[in-house]
């Protein structure tokens, strides 16, 4: 990946589904707008075309490894293209909820090459910090709202052949998807966060992990949004103060 | 990646598709547009079913059954896909295409000729100034195929046969989303330049056959019945 010379900074959450990632990035998102920051963190929607394709192939059934893989790499050019790169040329602090990790560990999970996934990936933003959410799959199943009855198809690895139902097909690839998380935590400078502990040590422990990686650029190098009295502490509950 | 014998994959594994036992012939027609492509590929078909051969059909109304059919069709009305995202899509159609048109067909023994291939993705690629490396490890599942045929020609030759055929200079074809300027004509020639020297670059590595394009509609003909008829077929 490339490296980031933008004023701008990337922070991106991985783990497994029921890691837990999404609530913590979030609530890093609101205590990082609180301090005064131009935070973008939106739920990414992909394009009407990108959108239209992933619809019907998930309805037909009809991806395979590698086009499943290539339809993702297409939906993550089309954000790192149209809304990543904009927002940190601009000088943002990004925050976002899975990366081109997200297919280094799941397309290899399911049989894609590992040269190959990452190299599909290498013109991306390196991110300037990357909170890895470290689970064991039997506590993140259990996390999962609706439980494995909501698991969809191709999230449970249905295609691969690799479990008689849904349960254990999900149960085997999301241990693949860790341990392909796990080979690479130490190679992408992964900070570790044991995500069995409570939500508010969680958040606690990423701040600080926050302040200490990345303190010195947020406070001189980063967009901040227009002044609005004195920015203070938050417990993350608090509504976003600043839009972009 | 010159290496490689005929429906291997030049450098990238496919997974959980196996080619083992493919049998028919991969042919490849390539060349700009406009070059006169179709043309040559619908008489050719007719040619090689007088002769005996299946051959799969690979025309526009097969491919609506393309999974990235609508969403190509809608990503290049709407155009506001930037240039790594198209070609990431276009190379994801090529692989659903390639796994579920041509191996099967190869499969069964048939002849897949087919109006361009992952070459064409490479080649925009390119010309849009996107890293020749990447693309290549990126299209690297691709199949080698047993001959590829580049029409060749100059951009002037293109210039005439655009006016002369479609009478208008298409948008992706005149390479407007590279935003050389509001002048078509003049953004076609430039775009077209650029592709013609990609093409170029990947002769050699990928083994093209050079066709003059420039010659009449019959004798470029002539001369790919000749080339495919040394190919060694199977007699069966």
């Amino acid at each position: 990946m490339l490296p980031n010379r933008y004023k701008g900074k990337l922070i991106v959450a991985e783990g497994i589904e029921g890691s837990g990632k999404r609530t913590q990035i979030s609530l890093l998102s609101r205590w990082l707008r609180v301090q005064g920051y131009a935070v973008a963190f939106s739920e990414w929607n992909p394009s009407p075309p990108v959108r239209e394709t992933i619809e019907r192939g998930t309805a037909n059934r009809s991806f395979t490894t590698t086009t499943f893989s290539l339809i993702h790499a297409t939906d993550f050019a089309d954000r790192m293209e149209s809304y990543i790169l904009p927002l940190i040329k601009a000088g943002a602090v990004v925050c976002l909820d899975g990366y081109a990790y997200t297919a280094f560990a799941r397309d290899v999970a399911c049989g894609a090459s590992r040269a190959w996934v990452r190299n599909l990936y290498s013109y991306a933003l390196r991110p300037s910090l990357t909170l890895y959410f470290r689970v064991p799959p039997d506590r993140a199943i259990g996390r999962i709202p609706g439980g494995r009855d909501s698991v969809p198809y191709y999230e449970a690895g249905m295609d691969l052949g690799i479990g008689r139902s849904v349960d254990e097909s999900f149960r085997i690839l999301q241990g693949r998807i860790l341990a392909e998380y796990e080979a690479m935590a130490a190679e992408m400078e992964f900070h570790a966060i044991d995500a069995t502990l409570s939500m508010e040590e969680q958040q606690r422990r990423i701040r600080r992990t926050v302040v200490d990686s990345l303190g010195e650029v947020l406070r001189t190098g980063v967009l901040r949004s227009a002044p609005r009295g004195s920015p203070k502490e938050s417990n993350g509950i608090a509504p976003a103060a600043a839009d972009l | 990646m010159v290496s490689r014998q005929p429906l291997q994959t030049y450098s990238e594994p496919l997974p959980g598709v196996d080619i083992s036992d493919l049998r028919g012939k991969l042919i490849v027609i390539e060349g700009p547009d406009a070059v006169g492509r179709s043309t040559q590929v619908a008489q050719l078909r007719r040619w090689l079913e007088e002769e005996g051969h299946a051959v799969l059909d690979d025309d526009k109304a097969a491919h609506g059954a393309a999974l990235a059919a609508k969403g190509l069709q809608d990503a290049r009305k709407s155009n506001t896909l930037g240039p790594v995202t198209m070609t990431l899509f276009h190379t994801m159609d090529f692989a659903d295409r390639l796994e579920n048109e041509m191996v099967p067909a190869l499969r069964a023994g048939m002849v897949v000729l087919t109006d361009r291939y992952v070459f064409s993705i490479v080649a925009r690629a390119l010309a849009r100034g996107e890293d020749r490396k990447w693309i290549e490890q990126v299209a690297g599942f691709a199949l080698v195929p047993h001959a590829v045929y580049y029409l060749r020609a100059r951009v002037g030759d293109l210039v005439s046969r655009v006016v002369l055929g479609r009478g208008f200079f298409d948008y992706w074809e005149s390479g407007m989303d590279l935003r050389f300027g509001a002048d078509k004509h003049q953004s076609f020639v430039r775009y077209q330049r650029r592709l013609i020297q990609a093409l170029d670059s990947m002769a050699g590595p990928y083994n093209f056959t050079i066709v003059d394009a420039t010659q009449p509609a019959g004798a470029i003909f002539r001369e790919l019945q000749r080339h495919i008829s040394a190919l060694p077929f199977e007699k069966t």
